[in-house]
This record gives C-alpha cells, structure tokens and sequence, in this order.
C-alpha cells in the first residue's frame, strides 16, 4: 500500500485516496469550438509515461481535496505533491 | 403513540451510554448531538478567528474543544461543529451571525451522524484493528481530528484532549457496522462496558 | 546418553530449551507422542524416534524431517486443534507441541507406511519432468473429466478444512520508527543499537523465542558470556523498553510499497492457554520508517542418489535439535558437507556422546584446520570424498561414500552404518523480503549466493541475510544497521570465542561412479525435482531459469524453494556453461511462508464482511415482515407480503394501493446534496444538461447529469430552496459518486465558483406518500405550508413543519400519482412515519416497496439510471433529449453529444415493448432480434432493460433500448424466453397516464 502525501494532512496510506488520471488536461474553455478530434484528443487521449507522471489525487476519506501529484510509475515512488493550480513541479523537465 | 407534546421523538441510531473509563475498552455510543458541516475559505477563518463559539482558528486535522463543543477541521475549508443537542438552532443562528457577508455553507448534519467513544488504555490498540493511521501521542495529539477509514466505513476521528478517549464519529447507517467492528476488535481486552 | 523416559527415547537427560516440568502429549497418526513445552511437533516425534512423516508430492517416496525451521518441505502435516480448527500442511518444525494435538502425515493411503501411490516411484522414469504437460493433453475433455481429478487424488498436499473457522482473527495497524525483521544475532544487535535512540521499535522473528541461532548456540562466547547468557541478557534489555515491541510467533511475509510489510503473529496456537477470546492470529500492518531484515540463511542439502531418505537432514538442523531441544536425531550420525559449518554440529553431537563421522566433498586441502580439530576429538573425517547413495527404505541406514579425486575419479565405495544423515551444501541468505521490497539481489561468487543489492526502500539487510555468517561479524553489522536505521551514528565491535567456522565449497550435484542421468538426486523435496530433471529441461531448450521453474516446478511448492533454488540455479548455470548471475535469480513473491485465509480476512466476517446500510425505518418494515433486496450496501424493503402473498401478489395489491388511494415508501436511500453558495445555480447549469437560473425559489425540477463523454450519469429531482441554495437528490447508488463528480468539477476547473457541496444523504430521511389520496393523509400532520393546489402545486417544496418538526416537503410523483416526499430529520422518522401511517389508516394507506415502485414507475415509463441506462446511453437514446437546454452554451457532456456516433440513426434507443401474449412478462435481459429464423449468429438489435406485470394496464410492460428503436414503433420484434422467442411490438415507453394527470389526484376530484 502506497503513502501518499496529500498537501493538506501528510503523508496518509493509499486506502483513504483515489487517483484521478493524468493531472495538468484542462477542461477547453469553449468545448464547442474544437473539432472532433480535438475533442477526442481531450476526452480519451494520455501520455501514459514510463517514469515521473504528473497525475490528479482525491484525498477522499481525508480531507477531501483534490491535489497534484509526481509519481515515477517504475518505482511508484513520489517525488513531489502540490496543490490544484500549483506549477508542474519539474516544468519544462517532463520526459527527461 | 409515542409523542411529547405533539412532537415526533428522536430516535437515536445507537442507544447512548456513558464511557466507563475504570476498564481496559469501554465503547460507549453517545447522545443526541447538533452537528453542522462548515465550509468556509481558510482566509475568511483566518479572518474571522471563531464563529458562534466554535474556534476556527486549529489547522487541518486539528479540533478544538469549548466547554461542551468541538470544532473538528478535517480539510482547510472544511470544519465538523458539534454542540449540545438543545443549542442546535441558536449555535446556527449565531454562525450565521458571525460570518454574515461572507461566502460559507453552514449545513445541519446532526441526524446524519452517529458517535461512539471508544475509551481506556487500550483504546489506540482497538482503534488500530481498523484504522491504518499512527495514532500514537506524537502523530496523533489531544486536540487532533480527522476523516479517515475505519475497516470499510468512513469514519471522522477526534481526539478532544484527555489522555485515552477517542470519539468516532460515522453516517448513522454505517454505526452498527462501527460500533460492531469496534467491540470485536476490544474483545480481546477483557471486559468491557 | 541416557533417555529420561521410555516414551522419549531419544531425549537428552538434561539441556535444551524445553521446558521439562511442562509435558505435553499430542497425536501423531493415532500414536501419543510425549514431548516437553518448548518442543516443535517435528523435535517432540524426533525425541521419539519418528522420521517417516510423509510421502513425497510426486513419487510416494517415504519422507522425513529435513530442517528445523520454515524452510521444511517434507514434514507437512494435517494438524487439528479440535472441531472446526483443522488445517493441512503445517510444517512440522513450526507447530509448536501443544496438548492435545492431533496431527496426521498427509499424501499417501491407505496409510503412511504402506502407500499403493509408491507404485509412482517405480514409474518414475516415465514421470519425469514436463510429464504431466507432455501426457495429459488428449483428448481435451479428459483434463477435467479424469486426468486432474485423479492426478489431484495421487498427488495433492493435504485436504482443505470444510468446517467454519471457528476462530477469531483481528487485525492491527502499527507504526514504527524502526522495523527489526528476525532475532537472531544480526536482529537483536539492531534492536539493541537502535533501541538506545528512544525511537519506536518493532522486533518480529517467526520462532517462538526470540533468539535465532544464538537459541542452539552452545559453543559460542560474546562478550565473554555464553551466547544462551548474552541472549538472555539482550532480550531483559530490550523488554525493559516501553519504545520496543517484541513480537515472537509473527512471520514477516510480505514487503509492500513505501516500506508497508505484513506480518502475522500467532497467538493461541502456542502452549500457553489464553483468553478464549484471544484471537488465533492477528495480522499486522506495519509501516516503519526504516526497516532492518536480519532474515538469516537457509542451509542447502547435497544433491546425491536418495538423498531423501527419512533421517537424512541439514547438519544445522541436527545442531538445533541436539542443543535447542535436546534430542538426538540419531545415535550414529554422519554429516556430509561441502563446507565448515558442519564441523560444529559435528563437534557439538560427538560432545553430546553420539557416534559421529565426517565426510567432506572438500578435498584435505580445502578444509582447513577444521578436519584436524575434528579428528582431534576422536571423530573420523574423510575429506575428499563424494556421495553415492543411501542405503535403507523407511529410515536411512547407511551412507555410501567414495573418495573422489581432483578429476572427479571415483575410487571405492564404502557404506557407513548410521541412523541419521546431516547435510551440509553451504548457505543461501533469505533475500525474499529484500527481493519483494524490489531490491535486485546481486550475486557474491565468494559464496556463492544472491545477497541484497542496491537498496529500494529505506531498508538495510544485515547478519546472514547479507551473507555475514561471522557470529561476531554478524553482530557488529546488525548493530551498525541498527544504529543507522535509527539515525544514530556508531559502531560496536564484539568479541566472539571461538571464531564462527564459516565457508564452503558450492556442490550441484555430488559426481558418481555409476550414469548420471539416471541418477534421482533430489533438490526440490517437495515438488520432487531432481538435479537430472533440471538438466533435462535445459536439454529440452528451457533456458530462462523462470521457464525450468515452471517446466521442472522446481521452487513452485509452498516453501517457494527455500533449500532449492541455489541447486536449479546452479545446475542451469552449469547445463549451459554461463555463469550464475547470467542465469539469473527468480523473483520473490508473497507470501514468504502460507499465510492463513483467516489472517487475511480479519474481522471482515460474518455482520462484519460489509457494512450494511439500514435507514431509520428498517426496523419498522422488517416488524411488517418486509422482504429486503440489497442495493449497494443499503438493505431496502422489496415488498411487504400479507399472510399467504408471494411477490406478484404483494406487488399487485401495493400498486394497486397507491394508483387507487394511497402508499408510504421508504426513500430514504436517496442520495441527497446541498448545493450552497452565490454561484450554485451557475455550477448547477454546468453539471446538469437543463437550466436552472430560471427555476423559482420553492420549485422543484428533474435533473439530468452526463459524464463528459455525454453519456447519462445520474439522474433526480432538485429543489431550489433559496437563491444560493438547492437540495438535489440523486439516485441511491449514484449517491457517492455524484458527489465525487461535482467535487472534482468545482475543485479542479471551476475553482473560481463560490460554492460548497455538502452531503445529507443521512441527514433527511424521506417518506413517500403517493397515491391520489396523499394530501388527505399528510394535512393533518402539517403546520406553516398550505396544501393546497394552487399553493403548493406539482414540483413544489415548502419548508416548514410535520409532527411539529422541521420538514423539506417535496411535492413530487416517481409513480405518477399525486405525491409527496416528507424529507425528516433521520432520527425523526420513525415518530413522524408511524404518524403518517396512522393518518392513512382511514384510506387504507399500504406501505409498498422497490419491486412496487419500479413497476409504478416503469407504468410510467420513468427510467431508472444504471437499470434502462448502462453508460452508454445519451439523453437522446433514452428519449430525454428535452432534458437538453439548447441555449446553454456548455454543460458537462454537451460536446460530446455532438459527436458523430453520438446522433447515429442506428443507436439503441429506449422503447417500450408490448408482449403479443399479455400475460408474459420478459426477462430482463433478454435479447432483441428481427428475425427468430435467422442463421446463428443472428444480430442482437438490442436488450429489455425493465420488464413487469402491470395490474393497472391488465398486461406486462417493457422497456428496451433497440438499435433504431424510434423508427420501429409498430414493427414486431422478438424476445429470447427461456425456452425461444416471444413476439413483441414496439410502442411508445409509456404505458399509463399517458398524460401525465394524475399527479393532481384528489385535487381533480376536489
Ligand atoms: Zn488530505
């Protein structure tokens, strides 16, 4: 079982979090004004990386808040949690 | 038909005992409580300190207790209000004083949730047969509280301040199952009431 | 030696770590063996000479105790502690002696000493490896019909327990700062070291005592006290610690995530008589914040012809059985051994005045001062010698040796005569915890085994486990691990007399004068491999040590290899002249050792297994005699039959109720949301595909709520109850994750909205009054709120007051009637349902269940999300597309809708289905086709979602989605039944009041 840092209360086990995905895909702010495969793209479509993924955690039997977290997805260790609207800790680093 | 003056009862999930703290486990459900869900942007908290009596001044998981009430915040905009039964109306109505012309939710949660204090030196022990979280003195203060698992129920847990007493509180569905899973885990202590 | 009783004939007069006021008597196939607390069952039947404890996996073949620890493979028994507390394949060097104990040998019949499946071990040369997958495969339907159900009666490791469990299992969170895994001399140094910080410590070893080696260590000084004194003096420190918690009887099984490791202790398997409710195991949950794993090693058996006869076991062993619970595993004992340890068992069985021979695989030279000392001691060692075999059937009687030269020439045989064999082929650390924390072990050619590698998670191995098999070594390097993990810096050095006789030669396979391939040297006991088996796979082309596992199943029984993985490893490596770590290591995987179901599953039993969910009224409706269905974790009543009523009549006459006069239905379940603050009727308008800026204070509107891939999510009922304020419902299942939705839309795109989402579920309790009759029960219970049609008319909600308390009165009709949903506070609702069923006894009001409203509402043609939906149905499909406000610019969904395959002509639309036979009623689920006539396969157009008997229509009714559905009213369609198909016409999903009417029952008539 994971530890998961949540922002708000520390490092808490995996059991009272969800994972929401890949963080960082923005809902369009005019979803009618892109094409299908836009949309498409939006909808369905993640990096699914190999190494640090960026993705969206519920504390969901803690303190209920949605946060940002770095995760390698080889080792499952987590190199960094921030909150929703926080910067992509490693910006510009992805991939590397 | 059981009526005071024309009024409906109130009907309690768990029937309410009082904790014996002389035994090793003593779970005890408790009695009628008003309970309120407050949400409010952490910087107006900060700004407005307290509100109808209950402080919001204690961090994230933190609870801070007032003569006959607590003030749990389980999330930074998030705080559980629990105040003597009787109160509930005026204890609203003096939230709603206090943070007049600011955005909040003040919502009645007190039919929604049922409490049991589990008690006595091996309290922590039977609490930890279904709550992963340490709650040892150093990770888990007197003055703490927070939302949390307890076997498959969700559970919000409040240390209010004496040595060994822990209040569990659960939506009223989920108290037989939490009150159960508790006097399972105790049995191994002895006796208890 | 002189044996204390007759009934223990191989018992030490005094010694050992049993407890000789305490005897304990237990069974053993019929037969009362004595033996002291403190013994193990394999210790307590070795003191009375019992070897032969099973039949091999494969071959039959007679089988004794091989070790003394977890690693055994042969000595499985079927142990039982009384009614209900039987379970197979104990290992009988880990159960410890307890009165009463009835344990049996397993995997033979008719009895352990004659066994008819011995007849496999004649066959052996057709059973060799690969056999079952190279035999069984034809014809097909033989596996299930005959090949496994008689392969699982030959073979087979014990009979799986069918009584209940009559035991308690708990289990228990812990934390700690310092996590000591084994406590032997490397465990206890770091305890001790990381003990001093004041830190949380947890000590964990798998033995009854605490102790590890030290507990049969009778030669060793440290410190200038025995090692029985400095471990005594270690385990009083360590107790008088209220930071260090000592844990015997509790196996580290599993290393999880961020140093997350499962343990289970047991707890009244063991002599001592508890509590009765102490449970039998508890299963620990740690999280440490740095973890010291002081697992030790496990000593490898020489591969040679018969090397499995009963009374040949590990020389350690032997060590252990004589010192830790004096007993003599034989009188004339010759030890066999590639490396030095063997030499102190050897050493400590002559002191023990036994009959000893040496025999070293090591040529002279190779042997070091240790075949001298021996000698010295009047013991005669033969160095450079191999082993040929074993003589004896039910009990070794004799070992044949030869001497051996460099080039493997083998000069003469001779059998020495003796009662009991101890094996010595070196040591393989147990790297499986650091292997399941995902350290790579890496391989040590000086000795020729896998230690720990790079460090995954804050974890250090330590002691033996890491290949230190120096006592004083061992002791100065669990310390420093100790320190370390507990953040403290420091060394110590300790001093050990006589310095541990470490090192060994590594021996695959022993060489012999007669065909090799021939030649059964076992390396696997419990899955019955043999060294030639290995080399036989890798002659067949299996390469990969992970498919010679698989193929050969060396490694694959429940002792997950521990005294045979080095063997295979090394027998690949030399089969294909690559060197070991190219062949590579397997993969550990938990659990290190079985771990009981019951362990596991906890207190998640019985009324614990799942939380069920009652509402305030259950305990009414289960007085009527209701009869509940599960609906998520809730318990809802399904119907409320009279004396003599099956369903479809309890059914009829509820709904009958309700459309004539009236009914009172518990709602309660419904997901209930508090939508508060300036911006909720803006985040509303996003969440929901209709509008609700417009929607009036006081008034109620049905919602409808997609995912974004604009597919229906939830549906219900929302009623504005101020202008910052709505109370919405959603269905019962959908409770949680619609507002799990909303959540994640407000904190993670709208953060901006000022808005909080709070759920009542809980909080409100809802009592449905439905029928035309509804308003004439609930007026006289009402204060503050106006019945009346024109102020209070359909889709309105009043706040005021019921049985004098507070209630959110909703005038609403899941069933078309005219309606009310009287929302109390939870713990008013009994008080305030009684009232409104004492108010509707005049009307002959009926309480009615689920199995009612659904029928009710179907009538209707309400659906009901998750039943006429599936995730894949659009409002469109499920002919709400004016659900769909066309002038909001954006809702959650709203794009998606305009995809391509979301306006096919083609999708499966919801319709009714009315049955060319009245009376049958479809079964939900059932497939819709054109043609019934068409070749197979023939294509499915779609499936009834909803289907029931309607007494106020006189026939059944049906709902479907059907590819296409819109266009097809009128056509007739078919239905598979049970036994065909029925035909079926195609109408409009509405079957009652097809207007709408009655929801203003007796306002009508008024
Ligand atoms: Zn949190």
């Amino acid at each position: 079982m994971l530890l998961v840092n949540c922002p708000y209360c520390g490092a808490r086990p995996e059991i009272e979090f969800r994972c929401g995905g890949e963080a960082h895909i923005a809902r369009p702010v005019q979803p009618s004004a892109l094409d299908d495969e836009a949309w498409a793209e939006h909808l369905y479509f993640r990096t699914n990386p190999k190494g640090t993924h960026a993705e969206r955690w519920l504390h969901v039997h803690g303190c209920g808040r949605w946060f940002n977290a770095l995760r390698d997805t080889v080792s499952d260790a987590f190199t960094a949690s921030y909150t929703m609207g926080e910067q992509r800790p490693d910006a510009g680093k992805e991939g590397e | 038909m059981r009526e005071t003056l024309g009024v409906a009862w109130r009907d309690l999930v768990l029937p309410a005992k009082v904790p014996d703290l002389e035994v090793p486990t003593s779970i005890a459900a408790m009695g009628a409580c008003a309970r309120f869900s407050l949400r409010l942007p952490s910087a107006q908290a900060r700004a407005v300190d307290q509100a109808g009596g209950f402080a919001l001044s204690g961090g994230v998981n933190s609870a801070i207790t007032s003569g006959g009430s607590i003030s749990a915040r389980l999330g930074p905009d998030e705080w559980l209000l629990i105040g003597p039964e009787e109160q509930g109306d005026a204890l609203s109505q003096a939230i709603e004083v206090d943070l007049d012309g600011r955005f909040f939710s003040l919502v009645d949660v007190s039919h929604r949730n049922a409490a049991i204090a589990v008690a006595g030196r091996e309290a922590r022990a039977v609490l930890n047969a279904g709550i992963a979280l340490d709650l040892d003195d150093a990770a888990f203060p007197p003055g703490s509280a927070t939302r949390t698992l307890l076997g498959k129920a969700e559970i919000v847990l409040i240390r209010p301040g004496a040595e060994c007493v822990y209040w569990v509180e659960c939506w009223r569905s989920f108290a037989a199952y939490v009150h159960g899973f508790l006097m399972e885990a105790a049995r191994e202590f002895g006796p208890h009431r | 030696m002189a044996p204390t009783t007759v009934a223990q004939p191989y018992r030490f007069a005094k010694g050992g770590r049993i407890d000789r006021t305490r005897p304990v008597h237990f069974l053993f196939n019929g037969r009362t063996i004595a033996g002291f607390a403190g013994d193990s069952v394999a210790s307590a039947l070795l003191a009375n000479g019992v070897h032969l404890v099973g039949r091999s996996f494969k071959y039959h073949r007679p089988r004794g105790i091989l070790s003394h620890g977890v690693d055994e493979p042969n000595a499985l028994l079927d142990v039982s502690r009384g009614p209900g507390r039987r379970d197979p394949n104990n290992r009988a060097t880990m159960v410890e002696a307890t009165d009463g104990l009835v344990t049996r040998s397993q995997n033979h019949w008719p009895s352990l000493k004659r066994d008819i499946w011995a007849v496999n071990d004649l066959l052996a040369p057709i059973i060799v490896a690969g056999f079952y997958y190279k035999t069984f495969k034809w014809p097909r339907t033989f596996w299930h019909r005959l090949y496994e159900p008689a392969i699982r009666a030959a073979a087979g490791l014990g009979l799986a327990p069918t009584e209940d469990d009559p035991d308690r299992y708990v289990h228990r969170h812990a934390h700690c700062d310092v996590l000591v895994i084994g406590s032997g001399p490397a465990g206890l140094a770091a305890a001790l070291a990381a003990s001093g910080s004041g830190k949380r410590v947890i000590v964990a070893d798998e033995q009854a005592e605490l102790g590890g080696t030290l507990l049969h260590d009778a030669s060793s000084t440290i410190d200038g006290e025995s090692a029985e004194a400095w471990l005594a003096g270690a385990l009083a420190m360590l107790r008088a610690q209220r930071n260090v918690t000592l844990l015997p009887r509790t196996t580290a099984f599993g290393y999880y995530n961020h140093n997350h490791i499962a343990m289970v202790e047991r707890l009244v398997d063991h002599p001592a008589p508890g509590s009765t409710a102490l449970p039998r195991e508890r299963l620990w949950q740690v999280r440490a914040k740095q973890v010291v794993l002081a697992t030790g090693a496990h000593e490898r058996p020489l591969a040679f012809a018969d090397n499995d006869r009963p009374g040949i076991m590990m020389a350690e062993s032997i060590r252990v059985f004589l010192n830790r619970y004096a007993v003599a595993p034989g009188r004339r004992i010759v030890f066999a051994t590639s490396g030095a340890s063997a030499y102190q068992a050897a050493a400590d069985a002559k002191a023990a005045g036994l009959d000893v021979t040496m025999v070293d695989t090591r040529p002279e030279a190779g042997c070091g001062v240790q075949s001298a000392r021996l000698r010295a001691l009047g013991i005669e060692v033969l160095t450079g010698h191999t082993v040929l075999g074993s003589v004896g059937r039910m009990k070794v009687r004799g070992l044949i040796v030869a001497p051996r030269d460099a080039t493997d020439r083998i000069g003469s045989r001779r059998t020495i005569a003796c009662d009991a064999v101890g094996l010595s082929g070196g040591w393989t650390p147990a790297v499986h915890l650091f292997s399941q924390s995902r350290g790579k072990p890496v391989y040590r050619d000086d000795i020729d085994a896998f230690v720990p590698g790079t460090s995954v998670q804050a974890e250090r191995s330590a002691g033996a486990a890491k290949g230190t098999y120096d006592l004083a070594a061992a002791l100065a390097e669990g310390w420093r691990a100790g320190a370390e993990a507990a953040g403290l810096d420091g060394t110590r050095s300790f001093a050990v007399s006589p310095p541990t006789r470490t090192g060994f030669t590594p021996a695959r396979k022993l060489p012999t004068d007669v065909d090799a391939s021939r030649v059964r040297a076992f390396i696997d006991f419990q899955n019955d491999v043999a060294a030639k088996d290995v080399e036989l796979a890798v002659r067949e082309g299996f390469e990969s040590v992970e498919h010679v596992k698989r193929y050969t199943t060396t490694g694959m029984a429940t002792d997950q290899g521990k005294t045979s993985n080095m063997a295979a490893l090394g027998l690949v490596s030399d089969a294909l002249g690559r060197p070991v770590p190219q062949v590579g290591t397997t993969t550990f995987r938990p659990p290190y050792t079985p771990v009981s179901f019951g362990a596991i599953v906890g207190q998640a039993r019985d009324a614990l297994f799942d939380p069920i969910r009652t509402t305030p009224l259950h305990d009414w409706a289960v007085a009527q005699g209701a009869v509940f269905e599960p609906v998520g974790l809730w318990r809802r009543a399904r119907f409320f039959p009279k004396r003599g009523e099956d369903m479809h009549a309890a059914v009829a006459r509820e709904c009958r109720a309700v459309r004539s006069a009236v009914g009172i239905f518990d709602a309660s379940t419904l997901g209930k949301i508090e939508v508060v603050g300036p911006d909720a009727a803006e985040f509303m308008n996003r969440i929901y595909t209709n509008a609700w800026a417009k929607l009036e204070p006081g008034r109620c509107r049905y919602g409808l709520m997609l995912k974004e891939d604009g597919f229906i999510f939830d549906d219900g009922v929302v009623a504005r109850l101020a202008r910052d304020r709505f109370h919405v419902t959603t269905t019962t299942g959908g409770a949680a994750r619609v507002l799990a939705h909303m959540e994640d839309y407000l904190q993670t795109e709208w953060s901006n909205l000022q808005v909080y989402l709070t759920s009542v579920t809980e909080q409100w309790s809802v009592i449905a009054v439905q029928g035309p009759r509804a308003r004439a029960v609930i007026a006289p219970l009402v204060s503050g709120m106006d019945l009346s049609q024109e102020a209070f008319p359909h889709m309105a909600v009043r706040i005021g007051k019921i049985c004098g308390v507070p209630t959110r009165l909703f005038r609403v009709a899941f069933t078309g009637e005219l309606g009310y949903e009287v929302n109390v506070s939870a713990d008013h609702a009994r008080a305030v349902w009684e009232a409104v069923y004492e108010s509707g006894r005049t009307f002959g009001i009926t309480p009615y269940g689920t199995e009612a409203m659904h029928v009710l509402r179907a009538e209707r043609g309400f659906i009901v999300v998750g039943q006429d939906t599936d995730g894949t149905v659009t409002p469109e499909d499920a002919g709400l597309a004016a659900m769909i406000a066309k002038t909001k610019p954006d809702f959650v969904g709203k794009r998606s809708l305009m995809r391509p395959d979301m306006v096919a002509a083609d999708r499966k639309q919801l319709v009714g289905l009315a049955t060319q036979v009245p009376q049958l009623v479809l079964d939900e689920g059932a497939q819709i086709v054109a043609d019934p006539r068409a070749p197979i396969p023939m294509k499915m157009l779609g499936h009834v979602t909803s289907s029931y008997w309607s007494t106020a229509c006189g026939h059944s009714i049906a709902l479907a989605l059907v590819s296409g559905g819109c266009a097809r009213l009128g056509q007739t369609l078919y239905a598979t039944t049970p036994t065909g198909f029925a035909a079926v016409r195609v109408v409009e999903p509405v079957f009652f009041d097809r207007h709408g009417e009655r929801v203003n029952g007796d306002f009508a008539h008024a």
